[in-house]
C-alpha cells in the first residue's frame, strides 16, 4: 500500500477544476488530506474517497484517487461496502453536517459502532451551503436562514458528542483556521486503525460567514482554543498559564489560572486520549465560555470492523465443489 | 441421508391400499402448535417416498398470535401426487385441525366426503367460544357432508408420553407440544408414508434435550400406530400415492428462498467473483440471509446485516463498485427505501442484484401473504430515466435459475437487476432436481482488467455497458458519481447534448438485453389460438394446470409465462398477435397486462385477485371459458 518513490501533495490533486466558491474552509482541508497522504506515501490506486451530498461531498472530485460521489447521507454505507470487498483499500469519507446528521446520522452511528476502518471527516459549516443557506443540524439556537427567518427554534446536535456516544474509539477535532494542527489531526486519524471520526470547523463565507469567529478567527485562537497532545496538560493562553482543572467536588472540568488562588502546573489536567470520560467531558465544553478543544480527544484502539470479518474462500473450483456439497446435505433421493 | 431408489409407500406388507393419484392436505392450528414444521416434514417423507410435492406454508404475521383465535391459524397445505404437479391444490382431502379456530378457517375449502381429523380434546367451551361456535361442531351434526375423524389427540399424546418409562414430571408438563407429531405419525400412515426421515430430524433437532427428544419420537410413533392398531371406521381407509414419474437424478426439496441463495452463489461462482449480500432483516425475505449467513466464507459469501435498507443496497452498491457482486434482498416497503440507490447504482452503472420477496401492499401491508403488487414499482418506481433489467420467479425451483441469470445479466450490462419472486414462493417447496454445477459455463468479467485507451465510461459496442475498473487498480484512477457525467471520460457534466445522449445509451443497453435473451414460447400449447394466458411469477402452477385443463376439454388455449420482465423478450408482440385474446391473471389490480397493453397496443384483459392467497386453478379456467364465451 505504501509506495516506493512518495508523491508530492499536489501529486494528489486531480486536474478538475475546483468548484467550492474562493476563500472556503474545504480548501485548507483538502490542502491538509494531500500532505497527509503525500507523507504517508499511499498509493493513489490503493486510495478511495466516498462522498455524500454536499458542498463537502464534491471532495472526490478533486483527489487523484479513486472516488465516488453519491448520494445524500449514505457515503458512510457505500465505504462500508467498498469495505466488506476489498479491506486492504485506504477508504476516506468525507461528508458535512447536514450529510453526517440529519439524513444520514443513522449511517454514521453504525460505522462508528462497528469501527469501520475508514477516516471520516466531518466538515462542518453549521449550514446548507449547496441547497442555499438553510439551518442545518449544527447551526446553533436562533440563526436566522430562509427557512428559519425568525431564528432556529432546534438544539444543534453535537458532533464529537454524538461520535462519543455512539462508540467511536477515535474521535478528533481539528479548524480550518489552524493548518499546522489540522494536519496533524488528520495524520492520526489516517494512521488509525478503525473508524477514525473527525470533526473539521469549517467557514461557509457565503451562508454562514463568521459562525467560528469566537474560537477561530486568527488573533484568539490562542487564548480560546485548547489543544489536545497526549500527556500534556491542558494549558492554553497566550501567557500559557490558563488550564483545565478537574474538580472532583463537581466532577466537572474547571477553568483556572496557574499561579492565581494557589493553582500550579500540577494542578492541571494531562491529556490522556484512552480516558472516555475526559473525553465526554471535552466533548461536553460549553466552547462560549471555555476554549475550543482541538486535536484528538480520545483515541482507543481495538479491534476493526475488516479485523473482525470472517475469512471468504475465493477459489472458484473449490467454492462450485463446496456449494455442491451443501446442494446435498440434508436429505435427499435419487430417482433413477 | 439418502434413500435410494424409488422408494414406495412404506405400509405394511399385508396392507392393501386403494390408490389415489393425488391429495391434497392441509395441517391448521395455532401459530404455535408446530404447524410449519408438521407440514414440512409430511412435504419431505411424501418426496423422499416418490411422490411430487407442491406445498403453501401460511402463517400470520405475529409470531405467537392470540391462542385459539381464527386470526391466529397457521396453515401448511400441500398437493402430494403422482405425476408432475405445479401447485398446492384448490381444495382439500384432508384437514387436519388441531383446534376450532383451526376448523373454522379451514373447513370451507374441504371437499365433500373430505376427510377432517380434528383434536377433540382441544374443542374445549372456551376454544369454541373463541372460535366463533355456538355449539360443538363436532357433536351437532353440522360435519355430516365429511368423513371425520376426532380422536382426543391432546389426551392420546398425554396417555403416550406418561407411559415412557423414565420421563420426568417437568418434562410431562410439556409433552402436550408434541400433539404436532402425533398427528403427523397418523397423517403420515394414512398416506403411505414412511417415518423414518422425520425421526432422524427429532434425533437431530432434540439432541440437547433427551426427555423432548423422547417425547416427539414416542408421540410420532404413537399417532402412526394409531392408524395400524385402531380399527378406524370403514369410510376412513388408508390410501397410497404412487411415486411420480421425475426424470432421473439426485433430488432434494427446495424452498423458493433457498433456490434463489443457491443460484446467486452459482451465478458469482461461475465468474468466479464473490457474493456481497448485504439486507435488513424483513419478512419474508430474511430467510435468505439466514442461509446466506449460515453458508457464509466458507462458501465464498460475505453477508452484512446492515442498520436499514437504505443502508443494504448502499454497501451491495459500494461492494460492487470494490470489486464483487453486491446483491440485497427485501420486501415490497424495503424496495422503497432502496430507490434512490437504485438510482445510483444506475447512474453509476455498477452490478447489483436485488431480490423483491413481494408482499401484499400498500405500506406494511399484508407481511406474511404473497402478492405481486411490485412490478410497476420494479420497472418503473424511480426518479428519472432510469431504466434496469427485471426478472421473475415463477416456482420454488425456478429461483435457482433466474438468481444466476440476474447476475449475468448484472455483470455483462454493468446494470442492476431486480427479481421479483413473492412471499408464497420464497416458504413453499418442492422436489429438485440437484444441478451439475460442473457443466455450469465458466464465464468472465472483466473487473480488474484495464482495457485498451481506458476510460471509465468507454462502451462495449456490443452490449454498450462500460468496464468495471475497481479500486486497486493501477494507472485507472477515475472518480464516479451520481452527477450526470460526460460520456467517455465519466467527468461531471451538464451538457444538454450529452444528457441526451447519455439516458439514451442507458436506454439502449437495457433493451438490448432483448437480443440476448431468448425468444418467448409457450410453456403449454401452440404458438397461435383463441387464448393466450399471460402469466409471471407465481401464478405458474396455477395457469399452467388450468390450460392443461382448458386443453383437454379441446379449447384452443395457451399459457405464456415470462420470466424476463422488462425488458420483455423481444418476439413477445408478435407472439401475442397470434391469439384472439390474450389474459393476464396476476396477484394484483393489474400491472403486466398494463405494461403489454402499453408496448404492443393490443387489447390484453386483466385477471386479478388480491387476497393474500395465491389463485386456484379453478378462477383462471372460469375466466377463460367465459373469455371464449364472450367471443
Amino acid at each position: 500500500m505504501t509506495l516506493q518513490t512518495p508523491l508530492k501533495p499536489k501529486d494528489y490533486a486531480s486536474d478538475q477544476e475546483v468548484r467550492w466558491c474562493p476563500g472556503c474552509g474545504n480548501y485548507s482541508v483538502i490542502k491538509a488530506v494531500q500532505k497527509v497522504l503525500a507523507d504517508a506515501g499511499s498509493d493513489p490506486a490503493e486510495t478511495v474517497f466516498v462522498s455524500g451530498i454536499g458542498c463537502s461531498s464534491r471532495f472526490p472530485y478533486y483527489m487523484e484517487t479513486y472516488g465516488f460521489h453519491t448520494i445524500h447521507g449514505r457515503a458512510a454505507a457505500v465505504a462500508t461496502g467498498v469495505k466488506l470487498a476489498n479491506p486492504k483499500l485506504d477508504v476516506w469519507v468525507v461528508s458535512g453536517d447536514g450529510d453526517s446528521l440529519a439524513i444520514g446520522g443513522n449511517h454514521l452511528l453504525h460505522v462508528l459502532r462497528r469501527n469501520v476502518d475508514m477516516t471520516y471527516l466531518l466538515l462542518n459549516n453549521e449550514i446548507y451551503g449547496l441547497t442555499k443557506g438553510q439551518a442545518s443540524p449544527t447551526s446553533k439556537v436562533g440563526l436566522k436562514t430562509p427557512t428559519s427567518p425568525r431564528g432556529t427554534l432546534d438544539e444543534p446536535v453535537h458532533p464529537l458528542r454524538f461520535a462519543i456516544g455512539a462508540g467511536a474509539r477515535f474521535v478528533a477535532r481539528g479548524v480550518d483556521t489552524t493548518q499546522g494542527m489540522l494536519l496533524e489531526t488528520i495524520k492520526r486519524a489516517h494512521a488509525y486503525h478503525g473508524a477514525a471520526f473527525v470533526e473539521v470547523l469549517q467557514n461557509c463565507l457565503v451562508f454562514n460567514d463568521g459562525s467560528f469567529d469566537d474560537v477561530a478567527e486568527k488573533s484568539v485562537i490562542a487564548d480560546r482554543q485548547l489543544q489536545l497532545v497526549h500527556g500534556q496538560p491542558m494549558i492554553f493562553g497566550r501567557e500559557r498559564n490558563r488550564g483545565i482543572r478537574f474538580n472532583t467536588g463537581t466532577l466537572a472540568l474547571d477553568m483556572v489560572t496557574i499561579g492565581e488562588n494557589g493553582v500550579t502546573e500540577a494542578d492541571i489536567l494531562v491529556h490522556d486520549e484512552n480516558n472516555r470520560a475526559i473525553a465526554t467531558m471535552l466533548a461536553d465544553l460549553d466552547t462560549t465560555v471555555f476554549p475550543l478543544p482541538v486535536g484528538v480527544l480520545y483515541a482507543h484502539p481495538e479491534a476493526s470492523f475488516a479485523d473482525k470479518l470472517e475469512p471468504v474462500e475465493h477459489d472458484a473450483p473449490t467454492l462450485l465443489q463446496r456449494l455442491d456439497k451443501a446442494l446435498r446435505s440434508g436429505n435427499t433421493w435419487h430417482v433413477a | 441421508m439418502t434413500v435410494q431408489g424409488n422408494a414406495t409407500a412404506s405400509s405394511t406388507a399385508t396392507d392393501v391400499r386403494r390408490t389415489v393419484e393425488s391429495a391434497v392436505i392441509r395441517f391448521a392450528g395455532d401459530s404455535g402448535d408446530g404447524i410449519q414444521v408438521t407440514g414440512s416434514q409430511f412435504g419431505l417423507e411424501a418426496a423422499i417416498g416418490g411422490a411430487d410435492i407442491a406445498t403453501f406454508p401460511d402463517y400470520p404475521s405475529e409470531i405467537r398470535a392470540p391462542q385459539g383465535s381464527v386470526a391466529g391459524v397457521s396453515s401448511f397445505q400441500l398437493q402430494l401426487a403422482g405425476h408432475d404437479i405445479h401447485t398446492p391444490g384448490d381444495s382439500l382431502d384432508a384437514l387436519v385441525a388441531f383446534n376450532p379456530a383451526a376448523l373454522k378457517a379451514a373447513l370451507k375449502d374441504l371437499k365433500k366426503d373430505g376427510l377432517l381429523i380434528a383434536d377433540a380434546g382441544a374443542f374445549t367451551t372456551r376454544n369454541l367460544q373463541k372460535a366463533g361456535f355456538a355449539a360443538n361442531p363436532l357433536e351437532d351434526g353440522s360435519l355430516e357432508a365429511y368423513r371425520v375423524l376426532a380422536p382426543d389427540i391432546s389426551k392420546l399424546t398425554m396417555n403416550t408420553v406418561e407411559a415412557i418409562p423414565d420421563i420426568d414430571s417437568t418434562s410431562k408438563k410439556e409433552a402436550l407440544r408434541a400433539k404436532n407429531m402425533w398427528a403427523l405419525g397418523l397423517v403420515l400412515w394414512l398416506y403411505g408414508r414412511d417415518r423414518k426421515t422425520t425421526a432422524a430430524w427429532i434425533e437431530k433437532k432434540f439432541k440437547k434435550n433427551d426427555q423432548v427428544l423422547k417425547i416427539n419420537r414416542a408421540a410420532l410413533d404413537a399417532g402412526f400406530a394409531y392408524g395400524e392398531t385402531v380399527g378406524l371406521p370403514s369410510t376412513i381407509e388408508p390410501v397410497a400415492v404412487p411415486p411420480a414419474r421425475l426424470p432421473a437424478g439426485d433430488y432434494r426439496s427446495v424452498t423458493g428462498a433457498d433456490a434463489i441463495v443457491f443460484g446467486l452463489i452459482a451465478g458469482c461462482e461461475q465468474y468466479g467473483l464473490d457474493p456481497v449480500y448485504c439486507s435488513y432483516p424483513i419478512t419474508p425475505a430474511s430467510t435468505m440471509l439466514h442461509l446466506l449467513a449460515k453458508l457464509g466464507g466458507d462458501q465464498g459469501v460475505r453477508i452484512f446485516q446492515a442498520e436499514d435498507e437504505i443502508a443494504a443496497a448502499c454497501a451491495a452498491i459500494g461492494a460492487s463498485y470494490a470489486g464483487a457482486v453486491g446483491i440485497t434482498g427485501t420486501s415490497g416497503p424495503g424496495m422503497a427505501l432502496k430507490t434512490e440507490a437504485l438510482g445510483l447504482a444506475v447512474a453509476a452503472e455498477l452490478p447489483l442484484v436485488v431480490i423483491n420477496v413481494q408482499r401484499g401492499g400498500p405500506s406494511t401491508g399484508l407481511p406474511t401473504k404473497t402478492e405481486q403488487s411490485d412490478l410497476y414499482q420494479a420497472v418503473m418506481g424511480r426518479n428519472g430515466d432510469t431504466p434496469l433489467a427485471v426478472l421473475s420467479v415463477s416456482s420454488p425451483s425456478d429461483g435457482f435459475e433466474v438468481a444466476r441469470e440476474a447476475v449475468e445479466l448484472a455483470v455483462d450490462y454493468m446494470t442492476p437487476v431486480v427479481v421479483l419472486t413473492d412471499g408464497y414462493l420464497a416458504n413453499a417447496s418442492e422436489p429438485w432436481r440437484i444441478p451439475d454445477l460442473s457443466a455450469l459455463e465458466r464465464r468472465s468479467a472483466d473487473a480488474h482488467a484495464v482495457p485498451e485507451n481506458f476510460a471509465p465510461y468507454m462502451r462495449d459496442p456490443e452490449t454498450l455497458k462500460r468496464p468495471w475498473v475497481v479500486p486497486g487498480t493501477q494507472g485507472t484512477i477515475h472518480r464516479i458519481g451520481g452527477l450526470e457525467r460526460q460520456d467517455g471520460s465519466g467527468e461531471v457534466s451538464y451538457d444538454p447534448a450529452n444528457h441526451q445522449k447519455m439516458t439514451d445509451i442507458r436506454r439502449d443497453k437495457i433493451l438490448g438485453i432483448a437480443r440476448a435473451i431468448p425468444a418467448q414460447a409457450p410453456t403449454l400449447g401452440e404458438t397461435t389460438g383463441d387464448v393466450a394466458v399471460v402469466g409471471w411469477g407465481s401464478t405458474y402452477g396455477a395457469i399452467t394446470d388450468a390450460v392443461a385443463d382448458l386443453r383437454a376439454e379441446g379449447l384452443k388455449v395457451s399459457h405464456i409465462h415470462l420470466r424476463h420482465i422488462w425488458p420483455m423478450p423481444a418476439n413477445l408482440g408478435d407472439l401475442l398477435k397470434g391469439f384472439e385474446h390474450v389474459i393476464v391473471p396476476e396477484m394484483n389490480t393489474g400491472q403486466l397486462v398494463t405494461l403489454i397493453r402499453a408496448e404492443y397496443l393490443i387489447d390484453a384483459k386483466p385477471l386479478n385477485k388480491v387476497s393474500g392467497r395465491p389463485f386456484a386453478v379453478d378462477e383462471i379456467a372460469v375466466a377463460v371459458r367465459s373469455l371464449i364465451k364472450e367471443g
